[in-house]
């Protein structure tokens, strides 16, 4: 039975995405019968090239996909390389790791606020120190460089690499050859970089590929924090898609096909990028130079990382606040006057949604639970060899611009009468739930020990019950801290919810972009809150399930 | 039509609204329901068999109403008449809230692509303009269906003209008219004793207080509002704007409106560079005292925003150039909805005194109604007349006659230029 | 060469283009113990992965192996009966030191019968009133004890040792040593034992060096 989930699983993952390209591919040219496409032409794209102000679109989203990644990457490296192991670098990883499951538009909405003229910022500097007694007119969050926007995307993804990373070097022999490197009297910062993170690359060459695709194409953040005149292009799509000038839908179209090509030339870009450092790193390796202490690096490194925790921090804080505020005007630093009225107008409005969000995240938890742990189990079984296999079904989603195949997906779905239902809505959720799922079960999967099973097995007992009273009980905590991932991975979807649950069913997070785009800050306050509580509920309960579970079995509590 | 039959209908009405309301205003309320419950059992009797077999047939079914839901009193309300047709008509109203109703359009067109000819996902929509001109011109919607409604019978269609003629697009019956609005601009008189009253006054006083003035970036139907209101205003023939646009003399016909705003938007917030995204937006900027004036089609906007706390209680509003660009707000029923019964029963209750009645009270809504006050019976008159207004809503004797709205095709043609002007980056 | 005990007959194990063993033959009678030893990485432990049944699937793998006269080379590993035990005592984490026992117990043992299989052998391993316990509290020598005892209560028909005594000190690999074989002899299990410590061998029983990948034969019945 086992020998089927790698089948299953490119099914449910590998339809969606062929048919959804297809469906958007034919609009692209033309084709589209319902409002009076039928022949196949290049006009939708002649329409889309003569959009003023396209090519500005198309800039930004390469410029924020390749900064956001290449900031990130930098910042982790270099913090990586020059803390890991010390005692800031534990403090600053315990700080880290609650932010990767803090759903994008949360800590958007958060940041928007922090950053912008009437923000908490400001508030603070005014007007001793700035002088002003009005909010000054700056462009911020919303600039036109995108620069609130790649802020909010790296405090956000900056978490998620350096668990990677961490993830990859926490392998035995990269220790060991870390340290025969600072034996050979190679500094902390070079000794990692040219030891470490070569041998590390290949594990979080996908995460990056991953995180170049996601910020050049991401919608929700860009509508809060992006710039408007024009948004980069997958939020121009959207807003094409989403026109009552249904003749802008072909040219929708189209440009969703341009933003999947844009992507996949960022990827190309950046791994011909990684061919030429390679080139040239080997004789810069072999020259032996050590470096010097790079105390600066570490510094900013260190600088860095607080300042992203800080940004979530205040950005949560603040929007506690604003949840229990009636009145909280410029300069004021605090609301004047606070109630708990929005909480109960939140509830009214947001009852169902948060309902609907606990729903969708717990059921294509479950389902993506399952799944990985059969294809993990099925790669256990056949020795690990199919970990390619794997590395497929967790990137192929992460790659693909959502953009470019939700267009399709949703007429797909409404030609089988599937859109606005629950099956529809699990299966689009299932897509991005199941690579983190599985990235996070993965690693702790193959660390088990495999003669745990093997004893099992010795001893009379069957695959199946091998499985069940063996490995998983012993993966109980991987289990569900990968259970509680894919639930804010799924409490974390806009577009697909908002494509595939064609409005019927909105969540949290259709509600608080929708609130954060359009104003009361005291309701998105509620809104933001929930988005933060109900992860936080799910990684609360996975750590205290094995901990209640495993109170008298020491060597699975943690350490 | 017998006692037995209109005591079990009244019951379920008092219940809710007495529950409903402050202790104080319970009696009224009781009183105002029972003479609304009356009332609806006083019709002619030409549609009474049609219509009593639409509510037979409505009872049961599940309407989804897709609506903007950008506005948290909106939401309420319309979660409270939701609750109101369930309790009293059996029809299970899910209110589905969309961030533009243009979403709502999108969402038959696909299905109209699809071939879908029933079960469509959306059963009543909120919508007019431009989104009510494409679904009209696509034949996305079910109709004529208004005249079948009682409640239709109310509308003040003699003075209020637009409940008929949608941004000049005749509606023939196939969207029911629910709200009034009227555009105004909303100001913090503490902070500016005296605002630019008109489009001109405004140009000046832009470049002399630089970023503290901006207007929400089309399509939203605020920011398009005040497009359509300077062109209007600054056109020397705005009666050419009553027939479609066109391309030999769009460039003449709008070179004003263009010469403004090329004048304001280097001194816009944030240099133009960005723009809020809706009226909401733009309010919540007010609030932060970000900019100065805020534009809003609900002339009780503000006293709602003073009474929740979100405006300053010195915010004040006026109608600018004397009159302002004036329309109505509808409730359309997609082609392919399943319960079209349904959809006309809440609908139908939506136009009743009652619910009209709740949407025009400032605390609540302050969207002005449809209704003609004479043609209601005299207590129900009264009612509309006491309704407390709040210290910055104006009277509809302060708000003039409305500026009719220009035809929709104009709207397509100037929110792509205005998005290749100023929404594309490209600086010129 | 068939018959009691365990036997394996023209067993041939290769990875890739290498052949670890070449029609290799080996018979051990009941309450005998076979010690088969080579430097580390030679593939002793795929020698013993493969009569187990659970031989990587890169492996490949010729020839029979037989216990008791009966083919069990291709069961699933959990109809073989053959017990391992190796250099870790793996004992189930999540699971109390009768737990761990009682899991071994056959299915069709059942109520009061399991629950004093499980006593008897902590009394047997002299650890009797340990059964609620977090095998995290035991001492090394304690779990190596209960490792074995769990082995044994799944009734093996063969026994194979992974370097069962390497992590142990000098003096506890002694008294388990003995433990060990004393119990595999009483119970009259073929055992095999593959070390690179001549040492672990018990006296006055054959010694195999790692056969080159050429035949070797081995009958000790």
């Amino acid at each position: 039975m086992i020998c089927w989930f790698p089948r299953l699983t490119a099914f449910l993952i590998v339809a969606p995405i062929l048919m959804g390209f297809v469906g958007t591919l034919l609009p692209a040219f033309g084709y589209l019968p319902a409002i009076g496409g039928t022949t196949l032409t290049l006009a939708p794209w002649g329409a889309l090239f003569a959009t003023p102000g396209l090519d500005a679109a198309m800039f930004l989203s390469l410029w924020i996909g390749t900064a956001t990644t290449l900031f990130t990457f930098t910042l982790v490296i270099f913090f990586s390389a020059s803390w890991s192991g010390t005692r800031l670098g534990g403090a600053i990883t315990r700080f880290l790791s609650p932010l990767v499951s803090v759903p994008p538009v949360a800590m958007a909405a958060g940041i928007a606020f922090l950053l912008g003229p009437s923000g908490w910022i400001f508030r603070a500097l005014s007007p001793w120190a700035t002088g002003f007694t009005a909010p000054p007119d700056f462009l911020l969050p919303q600039d036109r460089w995108g620069f609130s926007m790649i802020g909010g995307l790296m405090v956000k993804e900056v978490p998620f690499l350096f668990l990677m990373t961490l993830a990859a070097v926490g392998q035995e022999e990269t220790k060991r050859a870390f340290q025969v490197g600072r034996s050979l009297g190679y500094g902390r910062m070079i000794a990692w970089i040219k030891i470490v993170l070569p041998a590390i690359y290949p594990q979080i060459r996908w995460p990056l590929y991953a995180l170049l695709a996601y910020s050049a194409s991401v919608v929700d953040v860009a509508m809060i924090l992006g710039p408007t005149t024009p948004p980069p292009l997958s939020a121009l799509v959207t807003r094409w898609f989403f026109d009552p000038d249904l003749s802008l839908r072909f040219v929708a179209a189209a440009a969703a096909l341009l933003q999947s090509i844009l992507v996949l030339s960022l990827i190309l870009v950046w791994y011909a990028g990684e061919r030429m450092v390679a080139l040239f790193a080997g004789a810069w390796l072999r020259r032996g130079g050590r470096g010097a202490g790079g105390a600066i690096a570490a510094a900013l490194a260190a600088g860095g990382m607080m300042a992203a925790i800080a940004v979530a921090v205040f950005g949560a804080g603040a929007m506690i606040l604003w949840s229990v505020s009636t009145t909280w005007r410029f300069p004021n630093l605090t609301p004047t006057k606070l109630t708990l009225g929005n909480w109960a107008a939140g509830g009214a409005m947001l009852g169902n949604a948060i309902a609907n969000t606990v729903l969708v995240a717990g059921a294509s938890t479950s389902i993506a639970l399952l799944l990985a742990i059969g294809l993990l189990e099925h790669a256990a079984r056949r020795g690990g060899a199919s970990s390619r296999g794997l590395a497929f079904f967790i990137y192929l989603p992460l790659l693909v611009p959502q953009i470019g195949f939700l267009f399709g997906i949703q007429m797909l779905l409404i030609r089988l009468g599937f859109d606005g239902t629950w099956v529809a809505l699990l299966w689009t959720h299932l897509l991005y739930v199941l690579p983190y799922v599985i990235l996070a079960l993965a690693g702790p999967y193959r660390r088990l020990d495999p003669r745990y099973a093997q004893i099992a097995l010795s001893l009379g007992a069957s695959q199946a019950r091998a499985l069940w009273r063996i490995k998983l009980p012993i993966l109980l905590r991987p289990v569900l801290v990968a259970a509680a991932l894919g639930f804010s991975v799924s409490a974390g979807q806009y577009l697909p919810t908002l494509f595939a649950g064609a409005g019927r069913i909105s969540t949290l997070i259709t509600e608080s972009v929708g609130l954060a785009t359009s104003g009361d800050r005291r309701l998105l306050g509620v809104a933001t809150v929930w988005q933060l509580v109900l992860p936080l509920l799910a990684f609360t309960i996975a750590a205290f399930i094995p901990a209640i579970v495993f109170r008298h079995r020491r060597a699975l509590r943690p350490l | 039509m017998n006692i037995r039959n209109s005591i079990r209908t009244m019951t379920p009405i008092a219940d809710t609204s007495c529950i409903r309301c402050p202790p104080s205003a319970r009696l009224v309320g009781c009183v105002l329901t029972l003479g609304i419950a009356l009332l609806g059992f006083c019709p002619t009797a030409g549609w009474a068999a049609d219509w009593s077999a639409t509510e037979a047939r409505a009872n049961g079914q599940t309407v989804y109403w897709d609506m903007w839901g950008g506005d948290a009193q909106v939401n309420a309300y319309a979660a409270w008449a939701a609750a109101a047709v369930r309790t009293r008509y059996g029809v299970d109203v899910h209110i589905v809230k969309l961030a533009d109703a243009a979403e709502a359009v999108a969402q038959v067109l696909a299905e109209k692509s699809a071939g879908r000819i029933q079960d469509g996902k959306i059963d009543v929509i909120w919508l007019n303009g431009e989104n009510f001109a494409a679904m009209k011109r696509n034949t996305l919607l079910w109709g004529p269906f208004v005249a079948a409604l009682p409640n239709a019978s109310l509308v003040d269609t003699q003075g209020k003209a637009t409940t008929e003629v949608d941004f000049t697009v005749p509606t023939e019956g196939y969207e029911a008219p629910w709200g009034m609005a009227q555009f105004v601009v909303m100001y913090d008189s503490k902070l500016l004793p005296s605002p630019p009253r008109s489009i001109l006054a405004l140009a000046a006083w832009v470049q002399q207080h630089p970023g503290r003035f901006t207007y929400p970036a089309p399509p939203d139907f605020i920011g398009l509002t005040f497009l359509k209101q300077a062109l209007l205003v600054l056109s020397a023939a705005p009666e050419r704007f009553q027939r479609p646009v066109d391309e030999s003399d769009f460039a003449v016909a709008t070179a004003p409106l263009w010469r403004f705003l090329d004048a304001i938007n280097p001194y816009l917030w944030r240099s133009g560079r960005a723009f809020p995204v809706n009226g909401p937006a733009q309010r919540q900027l007010l609030a932060d005292a970000e900019i100065d004036l805020a534009l809003t089609f609900n002339p009780a906007d503000a006293s709602n925003g003073i009474a929740s706390g979100l405006l300053p209680e010195t915010v004040r509003i006026f109608v600018p150039d004397g009159h302002s660009i004036g329309n109505t707000h509808f409730l359309a029923i997609p082609y392919d909805s399943s319960v079209k019964e349904g959809a006309q029963v809440l609908i139908n209750f939506l136009l009743s005194p009652e619910a009209q009645l709740r949407k025009q009270d400032p605390k609540i809504w302050g969207d002005p109604t449809v209704l003609d006050l004479a043609k209601l019976s005299p207590d129900d008159r009264a009612r509309f007349e006491r309704i407390y207004r709040g210290v910055a809503t104006l009277t509809p004797a302060d708000i003039g006659t409305p500026l009719p709205e220009p035809h929709p095709s104009w709207v397509v043609a100037i929110e792509r230029e205005w998005q290749r002007r100023y929404g594309s980056g490209v600086r010129r | 060469m068939s018959g009691p005990g365990l036997v394996l007959r023209k067993l041939t194990l290769a990875i890739d283009d290498h052949v670890l063993l070449r029609n290799f033959e080996l018979a051990i009678a009941p309450g005998r113990i076979v010690t088969v030893m080579g430097p580390s990485g030679c593939g002793k432990s795929s020698l013993l992965a493969a009569i187990t049944g659970v031989l990587e699937p890169a492996f490949r793998f010729s020839g029979d192996i037989l216990i008791n006269g009966r083919t069990i080379s291709q069961l699933p590993p959990e109809r073989r009966r053959v017990g391992i035990l190796f250099q870790d005592d793996l004992l189930f984490p999540h699971l109390s030191v009768g737990d761990n026992l009682a899991f071994a117990i056959p299915p069709d043992r059942r109520g009061v019968v399991r629950r004093t299989l499980v006593q008897d052998a902590l009394a047997d391993a002299q650890l009797g009133g340990l059964a609620d316990r977090d095998p995290a509290s035991l001492s090394g020598g304690q779990r190596a004890r209960i490792s074995l005892m769990r082995t044994l209560l799944s009734q093996p028909e063969a026994l194979l040792l992974d370097e069962p005594f390497n992590k142990l000190d000098a003096v506890l690999r002694q008294q388990f040593r003995s433990f060990v074989f004393e119990r595999a002899g009483r119970l009259g299990i073929p055992t095999l034992l593959v070390t690179h410590d001549r040492e672990d061998a018990p006296a006055g029983e054959p010694i195999l060096v790692w056969p080159d990948p050429g035949p070797g034969q081995i009958d000790v019945r």
